[in-house]
């Protein structure tokens, strides 16, 4: 199996420079082709499994608390304005 | 008292009590082995001195004024994936280098209240994406029976830090065999619990529905006391497990001669390495002799659990990793590492449109397949046991530059996972070139205090927990 690095690192918003391409196509379809290995099991008759404990529905009481402050929010981030996150524009 | 640092759990508990000495004195003990060999090892990316002996000192006072905690004044070193308020977790990437998180993991929170001296934040594979510790954009962690071999991974950095006495007791994270593996290669006890038995909440996640947050001691009985501090339902984490709590360390010495265990056979085959397979049948024999009634037993779909595995985690982690964009915390996508790149983008693919039927719905059936097994194997026995890696610890370099090789150390463990049962990974000897040798036993869904008594009877035979590397 190939798999379309181009494609796949676009969709993952990941740069590449082109060694980097080449190298991780060729690890990445060594490893698709490995777990192509799947298709010859027989899964017919079943289902699919997403959680392994069987919890159902689980919820909490709908009571507010306190969160972290405006100020730890912003903390971490290289980039605010007036208390905000600041991005680019996505809009023209 | 001398080397206060080489201590069990249990052990420092009871000597804090009868007052034979400190938490400062232990915490320091601990620290001078940490300032010895941390350089030559790599074990810690923050060590947390200042805090560490502040949160001696209180312990101290504690302890003077005849409080108790279950963990009053132990160190204790964190996976750095376990987030702590005001402290640097960096999940040994570059992308998070600079990040000081705002709060605590509920785990942290957890072993905080129970008095521990949080010591500092252990090395690992970047983003616990790893067998062997050499992922980390911080450099390898080297493997205290021999610094030429890897210490195993993806928390390299916790079992070397409880293996060289560097702290009592160490967390980790086990996704598909990241607690058990490095226990095994290092000597130490490794517990990956039942899926939802510990709460998840402010842990770096990895793949959600196989993380399982886990720890390592020095032995069987600290590994139940530990689990007695972390386990238990977080109303932060809705995958927790409403079960009432327990002491997993209360019948520890029960007899084990009324039990069945199985050997899945398609865990030992012919691919074993040779010494491998000696110290696993050697420990079986340990188990016999302890009266336990050992029986051959099939898990069929084992030979695809690398396969599922290979799916549905770099799935979870494509998306889980998806909200590191550079803009409310940590560094742009530009900074992931080789390893977490491979992963994003197998999951991107596996995920994407006109593949996801054939990859991820299928591996989502094996799955139910994989499950299926170990519920069927449970009808019969009453645990399983296994060696935790089909090899030994292997040279620096071995496999780094083969990621499909890499990926099939995990061939042991990952089923676990996949099945959400509980695996504790309990020294088992040595090869004859002094690398550790482990073997895992597995029970089913919330069975951990069985998997204490099997561990625990086995270790009073055998008590590789007293050799201790040299450094």
């Amino acid at each position: 199996m190939k798999i379309d690095i181009n494609h796949v690192a676009k969709l993952a918003n990941l740069p590449l420079n082109p060694q980097e391409k080449e190298k991780f196509e060729k690890q990445l379809s060594e490893t698709l082709t490995y777990v192509g290995k799947l298709s010859s099991v027989d899964t017919k008759n079943a289902k699919e499994t997403s959680q392994v404990t069987g919890l159902e529905n689980v919820t909490r009481n709908d009571e507010t608390k306190a969160s972290l402050t405006q100020e730890e929010a912003l903390k971490n981030t290289g980039s605010s304005h007036n208390g905000f996150f600041k991005v680019k524009a996505i809009l023209e | 008292m001398k080397n206060l640092n080489q201590l069990t759990l249990k052990r420092a508990k009871q000597g804090l009590k009868n007052k034979e000495f400190s938490s400062v004195e232990l915490t320091k003990a601990c620290l001078g082995q940490i300032k010895k060999h941390n350089q030559d090892l790599n074990v810690f990316i923050t060590i947390a001195e200042k805090q560490a002996l502040e949160s001696a000192k209180k312990a101290d006072e504690l302890i003077a004024g005849r409080q108790y905690l279950p963990l009053l004044g132990i160190p204790v070193a964190l996976k750095d994936l376990f987030s702590t308020k005001g402290v640097r977790t960096t999940a040994a990437s570059n992308v998070l280098k600079n990040y000081i998180p705002p709060y605590d993991a509920t785990v942290v929170k957890k072993i905080k209240d129970a008095g521990a001296v949080i010591i500092g934040k252990t090395n690992l594979d970047a983003w616990a994406h790893g067998s062997s510790g050499e992922n980390s954009d911080f450099g390898t962690t080297k493997n205290p029976w021999n610094k030429k071999y890897v210490p195993g991974g993806s928390s390299s950095g916790s079992a070397v830090s409880v293996a060289s006495d560097m702290c009592i007791s160490a967390t980790g994270t086990d996704t598909g065999g990241s607690i058990r593996l490095p226990a095994s290669f290092n000597n130490v006890v490794g517990l990956k619990p039942t899926y939802g038995r510990v709460s998840r909440y402010g842990i770096v996640a990895m793949a959600s529905s196989l993380d399982s947050i886990g720890h390592f001691t020095k032995t069987v009985e600290d590994s139940a006391l530990f689990f007695n501090v972390t386990a238990g339902k977080d109303s932060m984490d809705a995958t927790t497990l409403p079960v009432p709590g327990e002491d997993f360390a209360r019948d520890l010495d029960k007899d084990i001669s009324e039990l069945i265990i199985g050997i899945p056979r398609e865990f030992v085959t012919k691919d074993l390495d040779k010494e491998v397979r000696g110290g696993f049948e050697k420990s079986v024999k340990i188990l016999e002799n302890l009266g336990a009634k050992i029986t051959e037993i099939s898990l069929p779909h084992t030979e695809y659990g690398i396969a599922a595995y290979y799916i549905i985690q770099p799935s979870e982690v494509s998306s889980n990793l998806a909200r590191y964009d550079g803009i409310r915390y940590g560094n742009n996508r530009g900074a992931f590492g080789d390893e977490a790149r491979r992963r994003i983008m197998l999951g991107t693919f596996t995920l994407s449109s006109g593949y996801y039927d054939a990859y991820y719905k299928k591996a989502m059936q094996v799955r139910t397949l994989i499950k299926k097994d170990f519920d069927d194997a449970f009808l019969k026995v009453d645990a399983l046991i296994s060696p935790v890696c089909p090899t030994l610890p292997w040279k620096l370099g071995e496999k780094i530059n083969d990621p499909l090789k890499m990926y099939l150390s995990d061939a042991l463990t990952v089923t676990a996972n996949i099945a959400g049962v509980p695996g504790l990974a309990v020294p088992a000897g040595f090869s004859v070139n002094h690398l550790p040798i482990g073997i895992q036993i597995m029970g089913k869904q919330l069975s951990e205090t069985l998997l204490f008594q099997i561990g625990n009877a086995f270790e009073k035979q055998t008590n590789y927990y007293k050799l201790k590397p040299n450094l």
